[in-house]
């Protein structure tokens, strides 16, 4: 018999129960939805943040406070560790070769006022080489000089969100801001710069020269034992391949300078933006898996789902069956008329479940969050899933129908 | 055509075992209306299955139509079922939600026939019994004898060796059992066809010319009916 016969016939038995299909379909098509979803955003999340990374430059080495976490609660007695101003200096002084900028900075929320308007923002005391380092573009007036450092300058510059928060669309550059009580002039705005990655966005910001910061604004906080301290010192490397030896040299003098012994461990890291960026590709990784694993789960839900139905299906069929088999039918053409069925089933609930997932996935991208990445391997192992799910589930309750013998089906009741 | 030999059937039910059909030996020639008879668990329903290739007999001989069934593979069977057997059931037994030609057309569709052949014999066979006009209502769109009719047309599309109908009037009133046994005779008389009627009642089975008679899986008593009862003659018991 003809292949197309059958699927006439699988296709009749399907609609001749239509509510039944629909709901056995659902299964499939939120398991498939999910999973083309799931690995859709996984990828853009990925994307997202190695894109944001990567714009920092690749040629960054980070140094900041801690001790290297050797393992979960591995530490002992955590005592704290600073990065002091000094230790810029340091580094200022002694690296010569292959470095194109070295940029302080210290970081903390406070209380930023105009007029009516008032919010909690991140303050970032640092140099000029902060926007070239950090690739911020100036929308309008300029960024933090070596001058206001040197006067002490109480000059803020803000990003563009802040900005927009404050001053509305109106001009931004002239004005008096005030933090935490200090008045500030706004010298500058930035370009928008987009989420980065982490949740919040880097265009919520205001900076400050470090050194007016340290006189006039962070106060007791930023200092240990009389020294200031930084929260971080950016390193950006002229040289991609003399990142090794600056991270070397970096960790060689500030070892020195907070006299530490070979046998210590560093009260401080040093880490360039290809280990953040494998770090958290490993991370997005798992996370894509554990999702994917999660969606699986659904799937195989569906698919049970399926085996259900069909159970059912054979069984409320019997007699049909015994009856088709009377009328001679083989074993071999009930068993495919079965499968078929399954198969369009799970098939058609795949197809659709793309339709779904690419549809979810669009609307997280139009939503502004991210960009989800639709890949045609995400779909075609969504599809595959759901035909293998077809052929498996559908499997033994076609056997069992293949099987039954034409008498006792046709008495069956 | 059919000749059995000492068929026996046994089925095994807890520590019993039951012999539902125990040494039933008979030959039916091409072209013989025959009925076969007896109350229920009297084991005729397990002999037409044997007949009908439906189910295997325990032990014993079953030629049909010159070959030996008893050897058969599965996939063999069925196809004997396609081609030499009609059956016909009392349930009807059509499928739901499908067009009367589009039953008919099942057995056609199973022996591989396809196209307009199929559609040509299924209505030729619809015209047999009488639905020509009625090849495009489904199952519920049509009243029992018309179902039963349906059914009988199924039965014939393949010209199968034999037509065997399983108590084939007894889900009709009895009007319409009167026009589905003229149409039996009708085949018979007119077509040659060889007709097995397995039935529990007796003025059912004197429609045929030869009564096998059934009781506790063997056969009591095998008669040729001289004057077999036109159809539509009123019930007269014994």
């Amino acid at each position: 018999m003809l292949f197309s016969e059958n699927f006439k016939i699988a296709i009749r038995a399907l609609r001749a129960n239509k509510m039944r299909s629909v709901l056995t379909m659902l299964g499939i098509v939120i398991g498939v939805a999910t999973v083309v979803a799931l690995l859709s955003i996984g990828k853009g999340v990925t994307a997202n943040i190695t894109s944001s990374i990567q714009s920092n430059g690749s040629n960054l080495l980070t140094v900041s406070p801690g001790k290297q976490q050797t393992g979960p609660g591995g530490g002992g007695s955590q005592q704290a560790s600073y990065l002091y101003y000094a230790d810029y200096q340091l580094l200022q002084r002694s690296l010569v070769d292959n470095i194109a900028a070295i940029v302080p900075s210290y970081q903390s929320s406070y209380l930023v006022d105009h007029g009516n308007e008032s919010f909690s923002v991140n303050v970032t005391g640092t140099t000029k080489e902060y926007q070239e380092t950090n690739s911020y573009e100036v929308a309008e007036g300029r960024f933090i000089s070596d001058g206001d450092n040197k006067a002490e300058s109480r000059v803020a510059v803000l990003g563009a969100g802040t900005a927009k928060d404050l001053f509305g669309g109106l001009t931004a550059v002239g004005k008096t801001i005030s933090i935490k009580g200090v008045k500030f002039e706004v010298v500058g705005v930035l370009e928008a710069k987009g989420s980065s990655g982490f949740g919040g966005s880097s265009d919520d910001a205001v900076f400050i020269p470090l050194e007016t910061g340290y006189g006039k604004l962070f106060g007791s906080t930023a200092t240990y034992n009389d020294k200031k301290i930084v929260n971080s010192i950016s390193v950006s490397v002229a040289n991609t391949e003399a990142m090794d030896t600056v991270s070397a040299q970096i960790e060689f003098l500030i070892r020195r300078a907070h006299k530490l012994t070979s046998s210590d461990e560093l009260d401080f890291n040093v880490l360039s933006q290809s280990d953040l960026l494998s770090t958290l590709t490993s991370v997005t990784q798992t996370l894509t898996i554990f999702l994917g694993a999660i969606a699986g789960i659904s799937l195989l839900v569906g698919g049970i789902g399926i085996m259900n139905i069909m159970l059912v299906s054979v069984t409320e069929r019997t007699k049909e069956i015994g009856l088709r088999k009377a009328v001679g039918a083989t074993k071999n053409q009930i068993l495919t008329q079965f499968l078929i069925e399954t198969v369009t089933l799970s098939l058609l609930g795949g197809i659709i479940g793309i339709l779904f997932g690419i549809g979810l996935a669009l609307l997280v991208t139009l939503s502004g969050a991210f960009t989800a990445v639709i890949t045609a391997d995400s779909i075609l192992l969504a599809f595959t899933f759901a035909l293998g799910i077809g052929v498996f589930f559908g499997l033994y309750p076609a056997y069992r129908a293949a099987n039954l013998t034409p008498m006792v089906a046709l008495r069956y009741e | 055509m059919i000749q059995t030999e000492n068929l026996m059937k046994v089925y095994q039910m807890g520590d019993n075992e039951v012999r539902a059909l125990d040494g039933a030996s008979f030959t039916i020639n091409k072209g013989e209306m025959v009925a076969i008879m007896g109350p229920s668990g009297s084991g005729k329903s397990t002999l037409m299955s044997i007949i009908g290739c439906l189910d295997a007999p325990s032990s014993g001989k079953y030629m049909l139509d010159g070959l030996s069934v008893e050897s058969m593979s599965e996939t063999e069977l069925a196809e004997v079922r396609g081609r030499k057997i009609g059956f016909v059931f009392q349930q009807f037994n059509l499928l739901a939600r499908t067009s009367a030609l589009e039953n008919v057309m099942l057995p056609l569709t199973y022996a591989g026939v396809s196209g307009k052949e199929r559609n040509d014999r299924a209505m030729k066979a619809l015209d047999r019994v009488g639905l020509s006009q009625r090849t495009h209502h489904t199952p519920s769109e049509l009243s029992g004898g018309q179902q039963q009719r349906v059914a009988i047309a199924r039965a014939l599309v393949n010209e199968p060796a034999i037509i065997l109908a399983d108590e084939p009037t007894g889900a009709l009133d009895s009007k319409t059992g009167v026009e589905i046994m003229e149409l039996f005779q009708s085949l018979h008389k007119d077509n040659g066809q060889t007709v097995i009627l397995v039935t529990h009642d007796s003025y059912v089975a004197r429609h045929t010319d030869r009564i096998i008679k059934l009781s506790d899986g063997h056969i009591i008593s095998d008669e040729s009916n001289a004057n077999p009862i036109k159809a539509g003659t009123p019930r007269i018991e014994e």
